[in-house]
């Protein structure tokens, strides 16, 4: 067998590389490209998955009935989170129904962001809904847009219905801080879950 | 000199058809493969292999997730499958799975969150 070139001595983290991933939901025109271009170590790319079948009668393309083929495009970053361990993060589809279709787009992830536009609620009700059907732990990004009005987060939390530990925070999806900020509330809102399940009864 | 002619096959499924050997789906151990696992060659690639194989093989030296790979390649995450299973199946690649913050029956990792959180928090 031919190893040439496969025999890497003095890195051995790369032997070792695991991976975490995050999803970013939300409705369409959320930001959610635009949080993970800021907070991705590489230029955000795009994945594809076609569904060959899927769309027949439930495609709102009027005039291309005949049409046997729908694509649907995950957008994706990734973050180095030391030598051995990177976290992808991958922005849903816009289409919200295609969801379920896609093999376990939700499964094996640490949680979800559900990103939201004040001006628009309305927009990620459908995101947030999916995340608590498919038990799928999230946080709430309130994403500040430049005419964004200012709502007290109680007020907007009522309109969203969710559950009072859920984390609500705002950001501007623009900014990599910013952004960043936002996976570390995920990640100290799933840690505080665990440690609840933890304790002992 | 023949006219410019329109591509017969503009979607791009004959060509999958091609590749996978008409093949829709990966079957055995590649059936899990998520778009954020990790593949790893484990061996070189050899002469008249598949040229999609190969390429898989060289792009993998250093770990790559099936989403990159299916970016770099310009491959649906289905067709890609198909041919992740074959260089599963032939012992040629590995496959890492994302980590989930939750093991069966072991319960949440915390361990796990603290080393995402202490990464972001450097970041």
């Amino acid at each position: 067998m031919d190893l040439k070139g496969f025999d890497r001595p003095g890195r051995p983290a790369a032997g070792g590389t695991r991976s975490v991933k995050v999803m970013i939901a939300g409705g369409f025109g959320t930001g959610k490209t635009t949080l993970v271009r800021s907070v991705s170590d590489i230029k955000p790319l795009t994945t594809e998955e076609t569904l060959t079948q899927a769309s027949v009668g439930d495609d709102h393309l009027i005039g291309v009935a005949d049409k046997t083929e729908t694509t649907v495009s995950l957008d994706f970053g990734k973050i180095s989170l030391n030598d051995s361990l990177m976290l992808y993060l991958f922005g849903t589809p816009g289409q919200e129904r295609f969801w379920f279709l896609w093999n376990g787009l939700f499964k094996g992830a640490l949680g979800a962001i559900v990103l939201v536009d004040t001006r628009r609620l309305a927009s990620s009700f459908r995101a947030i809904e999916e995340m608590e059907r498919q038990d799928v732990p999230f946080v709430i990004a309130l994403n500040i847009f430049p005419d964004s009005k200012q709502h007290p987060i109680e007020e907007i939390r009522d309109a969203l219905d969710i559950s009072p530990d859920i984390p609500v925070v705002a950001c501007d999806a623009r900014d990599r801080a910013s952004s960043r900020d936002v996976l570390i509330a995920l990640i100290r809102h799933l840690k505080e879950r665990s440690a609840i399940a933890l304790e002992p009864r | 000199m023949s006219a410019p002619r329109r591509p017969t096959d503009p979607s791009g499924l004959e060509r999958y058809y091609v590749l996978t050997g008409g093949r829709s789906g990966p079957g055995g151990a590649a059936s899990s493969l998520d778009v954020a696992t990790l593949i790893v060659s484990l061996t070189a690639p050899h002469p008249g292999m598949q040229h999609e194989h190969e390429d898989i093989l060289r792009r993998c030296r250093d770990p790559l997730s099936v989403a990159e790979l299916g970016a770099h390649l310009g491959l649906p995450f289905n067709i890609l499958a198909v041919l992740l299973a074959d260089l599963l199946e032939a012992g040629r690649i590995e496959a890492r799975d994302p980590i989930p913050a939750h093991h069966a029956g072991r319960g949440p990792d915390l361990a796990l969150l603290q080393e995402v959180l202490s990464g972001l928090e450097r970041l």
